[in-house]
This record gives C-alpha cells, sequence and structure tokens, in this order.
C-alpha cells in the first residue's frame, strides 16, 4: 500500500473536507488512516487544533479503537480471525503455523510483514478466515496461507 | 442475444474466489466471441455453495457451486451457456432446497437482484412501501409494525414498534434513525448478507422509519471489518439519491430523508447501542447510563430510533403485506422470520430465514447437514461471543427468544456455532473473559476488572490449583459481573463461562470430581 509522509497541508485539506467538526473524528482518523497509515504525535496536536478539542480528547478517541495505529504497519499487514467461530475451525492452530512460518507473534512486524488478530470478518460460513490488506479471504489452510504470503511480495 | 451470467459481489463469495472467476469468465467469452451480459449480484445465502454462478437459461437461472476459476473454460466447454451438465451443476436456483425450504420475508432479494441498479429494485417491488407509507401515514405505519410483533434482532429483542411510538411521541425538530450495523458477534453475517445483496432494501426500511417518527436524517454505523460493504452501501445510496429516492422532498412527498454511512473502527462494544451513539458523535465508544433512553435522548441528545440492519430490513414488507401477515409466522411472542446463520464447524454453512419455532437440530441437521468434519457435535454457541455454550443434548430447543431464555441461552442476532467434539470448553470460557477483558470500554468495575479477573482464574482452573477455591471464586465472579455489570458486555461474558461450568466441567481438568452442583 502507497501512503505518503504526513503533511500538516495535506492533513488540513482532509480535515476541513469533513468541516473541521469535532464529531467526524473517528471518520478523520480512518482518513488519516488511508493516507498516512498511521495517526502520530503530530497528526493529534493537529487534529486537537483544527476541530477545536484537547490533545487528550484525540489521544482518548485514537487509542480507544483498535483500528488507529501510533506507528506504521509493515507493507502487508495480515490478520487472522480469532473469533469462535474460526476458532471451531481450527483457527489457533492457523495462528500457530503463522506465527511460526513468520517469525512473528501476534503485533509484531518485520519489514514486510505485520501480523494481528480481528475478531470476526464476518465469514463465519467459510471459516477459518484472514484479511490481507484489507481483503477477507476464506477456508484458509496453513498451505493456503503459506501460498498467499509467497505471493505477496509480487504485488507489493 | 446475450446471456447473463451472475457472479457474486459479496464478501464470503469474494473470500472463496468469486472475483478471479468473474475474470475468467469476461475473459473467455471474449476470446470465443460469447456474448455475454455479466451481472454482480449479491448472494442468496448459501455460503457453502459459493462461489455460485448463475446462467440465464430461458426462464431460469441454473446455478453452478463451488466454481473456481480453473473450471470456467470446461464449463464453457460442457454448455455452460445453454446451462450444460457438468461435475459443478447444482440444477436451477430455484430448486435448490436449502434455499426454497426458507421463509424469505426480509432477504427475498438477496442474491436475486442488481444490488446496485435502482431499477431492478424497483422492478422488485423497491420502493413500493414507502410510498404506501406516504399514503398511510405515520401512525398508520407505527400501528403496523406493533401488530407485526416485530422485535429487534440485533440482539436485545425489543418491540420496534413500542421504540418508534416513544421516539415519535418525543417532541423534537430535529430526530434520527441510526442503523446499527456494528455486526460484531462471531458466527453472524446477515447485516453483511443484506447490505451487500439488497442495500435499497435497508435504506427503504431507514426511509420508513423516519417518516413514521420525523426523522429526516439517519445514519448507518457500519463495522470496518466489512470494507466491502462500505463499498456497496455507498453507491447504493448515491444511486438512490440520484434518482429521486434519497434528499428532500423525496418523489414530491415533501418528505426529506438522506443517509449517511459512518464506520467503526474495530471495537467491539460499539455495538452496544449507546457506546455505538457516542462512536457516531466522533468519540471513544464509552457505553452511556440508561435512562435517557436513546428513544428520548439519543444521537447529539435528539430522539433517536436505534434499529439493527436486520430489523429495518423486516420493515418494508410488513408495510407491503400487513403487519398481521408477519405475525402469522413465527411462536409465541417471537413473531416473524429470522435470518438464522450457520457458521463454524459446519457442513453447509450459511443464510437460513425461518419462522421462529424450528428447532437447533433442525437447522444444524436438515440445513447445516452436520458438522463439516463430520464428527459429533460437542457444543453450539448460538447468539455471540456472550451467549451459552449450548451441549448437544439441548439441540430440540426450539428457536423462540424466551425458549431460549429458559435453558440459559439466548438467541441474539441469530448467530449459530457449531463445535465438535475436539473442542476444549475450558479454552472456549477463558477465551470468553479474554475477549471481554480485550473490549471492555472500561466504564463499570465489574467488566473492566472481572473480565481481567476471569482469565486468571481461569488459568488456575486449568492449571488444576487449589480447585474447589478457585471454582467458587469463578462462579461468584460471574455473578458479579452479570449483576453488577452497566451493559451487555459485562453482563453476558459470564454466559458462555457458566454454561461451561454446567455442561462441560470435565474440559477444567483430568478429573470429573468438579461436576455442578
Amino acid at each position: 500500500m502507497t501512503r505518503e509522509e504526513f503533511s500538516e497541508d495535506t492533513a488540513s485539506e482532509i480535515t476541513a473536507g469533513f468541516g473541521n467538526r469535532p464529531e467526524m473524528l473517528v471518520q478523520i482518523l480512518h482518513a488519516f488512516m488511508d493516507r498516512f497509515g498511521y495517526i502520530g504525535e503530530e497528526a493529534v496536536r493537529l487534529l486537537a487544533a483544527n476541530l477545536n478539542l484537547s490533545r487528550a480528547d484525540v489521544h482518548g478517541v485514537v487509542s480507544f479503537y483498535h483500528d488507529f495505529r501510533t506507528a506504521p504497519a509493515a507493507t502487508h499487514v495480515v490478520k487472522i480471525c480469532a473469533a469462535e467461530a474460526c476458532q471451531a475451525m481450527g483457527s489457533r492452530s492457523l495462528a500457530d503455523h503463522a506465527s511460526k512460518s513468520l517469525g512473528l507473534a501476534m503485533h509484531e512486524s518485520n519489514d514486510r510483514i505485520t501480523l494481528e488478530p480481528v475478531y470476526c470478518l464476518g465469514n463465519c460460513a467459510c471459516s477459518p478466515a484472514i484479511m490481507v490488506d484489507g481483503k477477507t479471504i476464506g477456508r484458509v489452510s496453513p498451505e493456503r496461507f503459506d501460498r498467499i504470503v509467497a505471493g505477496l511480495d509480487g504485488r507489493s | 442475444m446475450r446471456t447473463r451470467i451472475y457472479v457474486p459481489r459479496e464478501t464470503a463469495a469474494i473470500s472463496v474466489g468469486a472475483d478471479d472467476v468473474a475474470i475468467a469468465i469476461a475473459r473467455y467469452a471474449k476470446e470465443h466471441d460469447h456474448s455475454i451480459e455479466l451481472v454482480r449480484n449479491g448472494s442468496w445465502g448459501a455460503t457453502w455453495l459459493e462461489p455460485l454462478v448463475e446462467v440465464v437459461v430461458g426462464e431460469q437461472r441454473i446455478a453452478y457451486g463451488n466454481v473456481a476459476a480453473g473450471d470456467v473454460a470446461g464449463l464453457f466447454e460442457s454448455g455452460l451457456l445453454d446451462g450444460g451438465q457438468h461435475d459443478k451443476r447444482v440444477g436451477p436456483v430455484n430448486e435448490i432446497p436449502y434455499l426454497i425450504n426458507q421463509d424469505r420475508w426480509t432477504f427475498w432479494r438477496c442474491g436475486l437482484i442488481n444490488p446496485l441498479s435502482v431499477d431492478d429494485f424497483l422492478a422488485h417491488q423497491g420502493f413500493k412501501a414507502i410510498s404506501r407509507a406516504f399514503d398511510a401515514g405515520p401512525q398508520a405505519v407505527i400501528d403496523m409494525i406493533k401488530a407485526s410483533g416485530l422485535r429487534g434482532r440485533g440482539g436485545a429483542g425489543f418491540p420496534a414498534g413500542i421504540k418508534w411510538q416513544t421516539v415519535a411521541d418525543t417532541p423534537g425538530q430535529q430526530k434520527y434513525v441510526a442503523c446499527n450495523a456494528d455486526e460484531g458477534d462471531s458466527g453472524t453475517f446477515s447485516d453483511r448478507i443484506m447490505m451487500e445483496s439488497d442495500p435499497l432494501g435497508l435504506v427503504e426500511g431507514m426511509m420508513i422509519a423516519g417518516f413514521a417518527v420525523g426523522a429526516s436524517k439517519g445514519y448507518i454505523y457500519l463495522r470496518s471489518e466489512y470494507p466491502l460493504t462500505y463499498s456497496v452501501l455507498n453507491r447504493a445510496i448515491v444511486a438512490a439519491r440520484e434518482s429521486g429516492w434519497l434528499g428532500e422532498n423525496i418523489q414530491g412527498s415533501g418528505f426529506d430523508f438522506d443517509i449517511d454511512v459512518h464506520l467503526g473502527a474495530g471495537s467491539y462494544v460499539c455495538g452496544e447501542e449507546t457506546a455505538m451513539l457516542e462512536s457516531l458523535e466522533g468519540k471513544a465508544g464509552v457505553i452511556r447510563y440508561k435512562p435517557p433512553l436513546p428513544a428520548i435522548e439519543g444521537l447529539f441528545g435528539k430522539p433517536t430510533v436505534v434499529n439493527n440492519v436486520v430489523t429495518l430490513s423486516s420493515v418494508p414488507n410488513i408495510v407491503n403485506l400487513g403487519g398481521e401477515k408477519y405475525a402469522a409466522y413465527g411462536v409465541n411472542r417471537s413473531t416473524g422470520t429470522l435470518a438464522f446463520q450457520l457458521a463454524g464447524n459446519i457442513k453447509r454453512g450459511g443464510l437460513v430465514e425461518k419462522a421462529f419455532g424450528l428447532t437447533l437440530r433442525e437447522l444444524i441437521e436438515d440445513w447445516g447437514g452436520g458438522t463439516a468434519s463430520g464428527r459429533p457435535v460437542k457444543a453450539v454457541q448460538v447468539g455471540g461471543p456472550l451467549g451459552a455454550y449450548i451441549p448437544a443434548a439441548q439441540l430440540d430447543t426450539p428457536m423462540d427468544y424466551e425458549a431460549f431464555i429458559t435453558i440459559g441461552a439466548m438467541i441474539g442476532h441469530g448467530g449459530i456455532v457449531v463445535f465438535d467434539d475436539t473442542a476444549d470448553m475450558a479454552q472456549q470460557a477463558r477465551f470468553a473473559m479474554e475477549f471481554c477483558a480485550l473490549e471492555s470500554c472500561g466504564k463499570c468495575t465489574p467488566c473492566r476488572i472481572g473480565a481481567v479477573r476471569g482469565v486468571e482464574v481461569i488459568d488456575r482452573l486449568i492449571a488444576d490449583e487449589n480447585r474447589e477455591e478457585n471454582y467458587e471464586l469463578l462462579v461468584e465472579l460471574c455473578d458479579t459481573m452479570e449483576n453488577a455489570s452497566l451493559c451487555a458486555m459485562g453482563g453476558m461474558t459470564p454466559y458462555p463461562v457458566q454454561s461451561v461450568l454446567k455442561y462441560f466441567p470435565e474440559d477444567f481438568a483430568p478429573q470429573k470430581e468438579l461436576a455442578s452442583e
């Protein structure tokens, strides 16, 4: 995913697009994530100023939601569903396999991949499910997982 | 003449290759000069058959199931365009028993139509109900919903008509309709299938709610784990606006209504209605004390109808066919239909919309075909992560809100997650606490601290430390969380734990003397 460096001009353009309305904060943070890949200290400062909120307010929202990172992720984000329907179809061993084959614990990154759990992708009739760079994939065996990960470099 | 081929654009179908199949079909047809019209429909909900490709032959739609991109050339060579014989051929889609034996009141357009086409929607009774509502007037609409007995399909089961009446009766210049599409329960995907397959059906339901209570603005609070749904919903809403079915003075009725889609951000507790309202206001999803009810002081402090996707999508046909007709489905106080979702270790997973009253066994065995692994069913979690684990001995319980409460379980949003006999129920109990610790909004102590302590106590039980002491502690902790938490997150997390203690005590340790009193 191509992300750009944080710039105050771009960030202010985004907040202005939402009318600098504080009630749009969660939606604005999504827009920042799409554009910059994470919500850094400078983004928090700018949001507080533009939306007329305190930095503590903004920090409280950023830290509450799992979606908002405070540091960039690796090029690819691989999420493994860890909720019940996928557990019933072996997601625990799929997660173990993923950790072992990538050499990453959950929430860890290497220079290529960030590995994370996710709690339900709504694909529970095709368990176990994973999400790779925002795309949901179902019926994932360990072998299929390895093929998917191996195929990532070609389209990174 | 061009032959029409349907390939779903729906998350589950795409997750198992539907996009690749669509590309392969288009490419093959082009290379071989076949004249086709490729339509991306939603899903019928027979997820176990996805990707399900249909070819229109005469009056019929011939279905091919579990189609892979690699099958496409062979399918064409077998006469796909004439519905030719092939290993993957399922037959006419309207003869698939899994589908035709359902009671499709709410999901009937799903799979049938192109979700992004207003014309297709109009050709299938679309916006007929809102036009009827305009003629009947707001109170008559609320009376229809009351007569239907429709209860909130998000899980709480509160009568929708009473909620609407409260909002309608509360004075206020500005009111809102907030659709809860934060479908976070594992094992559930009916909201998603509705929004991806018939988004305008939801739009029409929200319009009717807005008209009935006097709201001009609707929000859909959609979980961020559903990126495709976000795109489909937004495109459908734009199409509705462009054709004059959303916006000011809709079709000359004098009624203004518009809808915005807001994304959640990965928080489970935001499915709780007051946390959802906080999140819609741009804040952290910390729950609110009730009262005041959202119907009286909801979004931005204004009277707000908060209903789930399926609740609102059930409304148009209630207005078209009458509340009594809907109420004739179902049993006792569970009137109408529910979209059950078969998930987890199940052979034929998918969506089954049926009148209340059939048993869990019928759903799992007749529709689901038993476990995917072929092993015996050990436990079934109904109603998401806060629902009890039901043992195989209770599979004959009828699907009825009150019957489920009687056995200490809940129907919730209708998700049914099947586990076979290899499941370690002690680990499932531990996960219930772990998930609560992870997702608690932190406002109340029983939930915030109780869940963390719950994980610790269960770990000690699994390790066989001071069994009796820890067992008693866990029972007490569950009791405290259940009775002292502010919302269902902390209040119901004990349900799966207690059910494991009651029905699967042997999974906590090698010895079995821990059986419940």
